[in-house]
């Protein structure tokens, strides 16, 4: 192996650039990107950029006691790839031009879904790129009227706070009785949605878009919804989750099932490893194939498929876990909770808004939930690892 | 080895605590304590891997 080409200038991306070089692999390696920027961390997108706390010089991700130049990297950026030719060993790019590789890493995250029938409008937002997060920033410093978020779940959430935070009038829809429910189930997600409405947020719920409205000059001016009513809105993000952005794969000869589907060890074919949203996998620590688009799995996977691609067969078999700031509560997450788990408080109290939760299954804890309580929630992500019993945890 | 934590950026989040139990830990005032702020060379790769985790990149080795 001489020559790697990774796809996708991505947290996934730059960490595993970054483990093959710790591991001593001094090859070529080629990081094609469609964004014109170098990677960057994306959390503060919805949080400290938007607020305008930061600004984007805060965001490149850097690599321990070494300058991103040492890395060595031969960089394609603005260009993104458009094919990939297994037999012919080489990724097509949308300019036209072919780059050669000998093993490929694939880390081309996802893109933002969008309603059916959504206009391009003017005031009409989406949020996944720096680009992105300036255009509604920008938006957001001229003081809208309203602020519209269709969609209430952890992206949808942060931005809704982050914009509340900013003083502004925001209504946050959810199309399901509950935000978050088939990830926390109805009472954990009923608490989400509660620090919304303490924080002034107009949360309506069952609530879905049927339809945008302009002022016949580009300009959004309402939502209509499916409840027959009109919200007027001069600026809206919809929030509505991702989809793996695998169409660059097509007829490439990999299985492309909600991703790209890989072994244990995250390789989707000889010499060509997938991480991070786009990868999908057999966990078999939960005994599930999964797709993860958390922040920490895109870092773990990113290295973990690197270090397949020079050789290590481990499986990877991660308790995934993410955090969400929302106004001053820290929500984590750890596991695979579902709807229908058990759900116990085991720490705190929902009242003072500090609590852990955790969720069961089939006799093993299988999750926990915390608000501002980061160390049990890592105690319990432990537990987890260590497949402990739903007894046992609950004694703990 | 010396381990430095910007506490401006630091969150809380307790990965790094996961990562290298001997120098991080986040107790239950949700404060970050660093246990060592001079760990021996064998701990290395786990501050390393702290440094990696952290989701606020607040923490730094200076050598």
């Amino acid at each position: 192996m001489q020559n790697v080409v990774v796809v996708g200038a991505s947290l996934a991306g730059f960490r595993a650039v970054e483990e093959l070089r710790h591991q001593g692999y001094d090859g070529s390696i080629t990081v094609i990107g469609a964004e014109a920027h170098l990677p960057y961390d994306r959390p503060p997108l919805s949080k400290q950029i938007l607020a305008g706390t930061w600004e984007s010089d805060r965001l490149p991700l850097t690599a321990i006691g070494k300058e991103i130049d040492d890395l060595a990297i031969d960089w394609r950026l603005g260009v993104a790839a458009s094919g990939l030719d297994l037999s012919a060993r080489h990724v097509e790019l949308a300019d036209g031009t072919f780059v050669p590789f000998d093993a490929l890493v694939i880390a081309t995250g996802a893109g933002v879904r969008t309603l059916p029938g959504q206009p391009e409008l003017e005031g009409l937002h989406m949020l996944r790129t720096l680009d992105d997060c300036l255009a509604l920033r920008a938006d957001l410093d001229a003081t809208p009227q309203r602020v519209v978020v269709v969609g209430a779940g952890f992206i949808g959430a942060e931005v809704a706070a982050t914009a509340r935070q900013r003083g502004l009038d925001v209504t946050l829809l959810e199309a399901l009785a509950t935000p978050l429910q088939r990830a926390l189930g109805d009472a954990m997600g009923a608490v989400c949605g509660d620090l919304h409405r303490e924080h002034g947020v107009d949360l309506r719920l069952s609530t879905g878009v049927d339809g945008f409205e302009d002022d016949g000059q580009g300009r959004l001016r309402g939502i209509r919804l499916t409840d027959g009513s009109t919200v007027e809105a001069d600026l809206a993000v919809v929030g509505v989750g991702v989809t793996p952005n695998t169409a660059w794969l097509e007829g490439s000869g990999l299985t492309i099932d909600n991703g790209v589907v890989c072994d244990a060890t995250c390789l989707a074919a000889p010499g060509v490893v997938a991480a991070g949203d786009i990868a999908r996998w057999p966990n078999n620590r939960f005994g599930e194939v999964m797709r993860v688009e958390h922040w920490e799995n895109a870092q773990e996977q990113g290295a973990h498929a690197a270090r397949r691609l020079l050789g290590h067969l481990e499986p990877y078999e991660p308790v995934p876990w993410f955090w969400s700031d929302q106004y001053d509560r820290k929500i984590q997450l750890a596991g695979r909770s579902s709807a229908d788990d058990d759900v116990q408080i085991v720490d705190g109290s929902i009242e003072e808004r500090r609590f852990v939760a955790l969720y069961g299954r089939a006799g093993r804890v299988v999750g926990v939930l915390g608000m501002n309580r980061p160390r049990p929630v890592m105690e319990y992500r432990q537990l987890i690892a260590d497949g402990a019993s739903w007894q046992d945890a609950l004694a703990r | 080895m010396r381990v430095v934590v910007d506490f401006d950026l630091c969150e809380s989040n307790a990965l790094c605590m996961q990562a290298a139990p001997e120098v991080f830990e986040v107790r239950d005032d949700d404060f970050l304590y660093v246990l060592q702020e001079n760990p021996p060379e064998e701990l290395r790769s786990k501050v390393e891997e702290a440094v990696r985790r952290c989701p606020k990149q607040a923490i730094s080795i200076e050598d």
